[in-house]
């Protein structure tokens, strides 16, 4: 197997008497589309921030291709866009990505550029003051600085909080095109829907502490179909909206009377709500 | 550092002087400026009209033009130094703790560039421009006196390049707060220390002109303790160091009062001090959690 991407190990932060995270692993590997779920206060933002080398960490180890978190080797690799986030307002988009190609040591030139606006749809907004932009075209023009220089780690935090669903699309499908890149992808958000459409595994902590794992298919459990009788509500653990016709054709052969028929899975809403305990920051 | 960490620093360097550049606030401190050396013109002409009118009858003791060139042009080294202490604080205004709270800082901490460099990037820029503008105001202030009165200091590129090292300590101070203070207790620290300098500057000058030994050591002791103060006497010296007679000793009853000359030593506590502060500056930066 390979080895990832991102390694966290028996991560803790404390600030003074409070433990921000608990001792959380996690691994995104390459092409691996990660969500980090949990109320606000969880410790996602720590551990997105430890990752990139913001905040040192008191006790474990966080890798980014093998090389410590915060090193210049792992900081080359990453690309990053904050939670609260603000670019000089007096420059233009396209500006703004010749810095941060310049800090990044990127070689891509006006072409690296113009694909990185084309790709968050603001291909017409290179030369806009981003001041005069709206803060969703911010937010879009932020996934695109996180992705100059090719980095092979993306961390977002609450990259979508800003965007109207137009925009959410835009940056769900960039998603996708990274994944197909091979680009390793940990999405910190609070939108579970989002995140249950485009991540292939989902981390939720809670209390600093990691309390579920999995993908969504895993997390989200078992199906089944319940049916209201004549006789009372009868549920059919294990069976698929496939299985209904049938189980409607048996129960009616057999004399009863069917007034309702509902298909149901756990959603990941259900099971986050499971895992943190109703908590919210 | 690496030849990458070299271009990332140029970058910073770049956009803090273009960032300092397009912000309205420098264009209204070039105004300000303008409107400055405009009055300092009128000023010193008339000055210098009205000082050979009344001297035209009075026995050739003092050399009045000397002595007005000498005075206005101290007066508008301290409002040089005032108005290159204002744009340095300016430029550094919350480089490190207030661009953290507001997010511009994480963005680019993230790069390769490692935190260190970028905060000699942001001094860089910001000590080169405050520096820059000293030199041309300085020089202008310079013009003036000459074309209005014919006067020149007697050093004219010493006190300049004094009045440059003290921005920039006035900078590497400013930034040193920025890592500490949140942007508006940066900039109340800041002027506070600037004008405790200068409390130093003039502690030194009334014990120079009531002959106390002690409030004279103490004010030069503190004046070294902020060694902007120290280069801005030590310029001020410089400006009127050949002037000598009754001229001279009249000067040191005006705004010269307690300047002294910069001994061999002051430039180079100056430039260690400056390191210190940069150093102490990148420690505390480099221990912070963003």
């Amino acid at each position: 197997m390979a080895a990832p991407v991102l390694a966290v190990r028996e991560l803790h932060k404390r600030y003074g008497r409070q433990e921000a995270l608990a001792g959380v692993d996690l691994e995104v590997g390459a092409g691996q589309l990660v969500g980090l779920l949990g109320p606000n206060g969880a410790g996602k933002s720590t551990l997105t921030k430890i990752a990139c080398g913001l905040v040192r960490p008191s006790d474990g180890r966080v890798e980014v291709l093998g090389r410590p978190a915060g090193s210049p080797a792992a900081r080359a690799a990453l690309g990053y866009l904050a939670e609260l986030f603000r670019f000089p307002g007096w420059c233009s988009a396209d500006e703004l990505l010749r810095f941060h190609q310049r800090l990044a040591g990127s070689s891509g030139g006006e072409a690296e550029r113009r694909e990185l606006l084309d790709l968050v749809d603001l291909g017409a907004a290179a030369g806009k003051r981003i001041e005069a932009m709206s803060k969703g075209m911010q937010q879009r023009l932020g996934v695109a600085q996180a992705l100059v220089g090719s980095p092979r780690l993306l961390l977002l935090d609450e990259p979508t909080s800003a965007l109207d669903p137009v925009g959410r699309r835009i940056v769900r499908e960039l998603l996708e095109e990274l994944r197909r890149r091979e680009v390793a992808v940990l999405l910190n958000s609070h939108l579970l829907s989002e995140v249950e459409l485009v991540c292939d595994h989902v981390a939720i902590i809670a209390g600093g502490r990691l309390v579920k794992a999995g993908t969504p298919e895993e997390l989200a459990g078992p199906a089944a179909v319940e049916v209201e009788t004549g006789s009372g509500v009868k549920t059919f653990e294990g069976a698929v909206r496939e299985d209904a016709p049938r189980i409607v054709a048996d129960l009616v052969a057999a004399g009863e009377r069917v007034y309702r028929v509902e298909v149901r899975h756990s959603s990941l809403e259900d099971v986050y709500l499971d895992a943190v305990g109703g908590q919210t920051g | 550092m690496s030849g990458a960490q070299l271009r990332s620093a140029a970058a910073v360097v770049g956009l803090s002087i273009q960032e300092g550049v397009r912000k309205r606030v420098f264009l209204a401190v070039l105004v300000l400026t303008a409107g400055f050396l405009a009055l300092f013109g009128l000023g010193a002409h008339f000055a210098f009209k009205d000082v050979d009118e009344f001297a035209a009858g009075v026995p050739d003791v003092l050399d009045s033009h000397a002595f007005t060139g000498a005075t206005i042009f101290g007066l508008a080294m301290f409002a040089t130094l005032f108005l290159g202490a204002v744009l340095a604080v300016f430029l550094t205004l919350g480089v490190v703790r207030g661009d953290a709270e507001s997010g511009l800082l994480q963005p680019i901490v993230v790069r390769p560039i490692g935190r260190t460099t970028m905060l000699l990037a942001r001094f860089a820029g910001a000590a080169s421009l405050s520096a820059a503008y000293v030199l041309v105001v300085y020089f202008a202030a310079c013009a003036i006196t000459e074309v209005t009165g014919n006067w020149s200091p007697d050093h004219l590129l010493g006190p300049a390049l004094g009045l440059a090292l003290a921005v920039a300590i006035i900078a590497a101070l400013s930034l040193l707060a920025s890592t500490v203070f949140s942007v508006t207790a940066q900039g109340i620290v800041v002027f506070m220390v600037f004008g405790a300098g200068l409390t130093a500057g003039l502690m030194a000058q009334i014990g120079n002109a009531i002959n106390s030994d002690s409030l004279h050591t103490i004010g030069r002791v503190a004046s070294w303790a902020l060694p902007f103060e120290g280069l801005y006497t030590a310029s001020l010296h410089a400006l009127i160091s050949g002037t000598s007679g009754l001229t001279g000793v009249v000067l040191q009853l005006g705004p010269f009062g307690g300047s002294e000359a910069a001994g061999p030593g002051l430039v180079a506590w100056a430039f260690a001090y400056l390191f210190g502060v940069l150093a102490l500056a990148a420690f505390v930066f480099s221990r912070r959690d963003l």
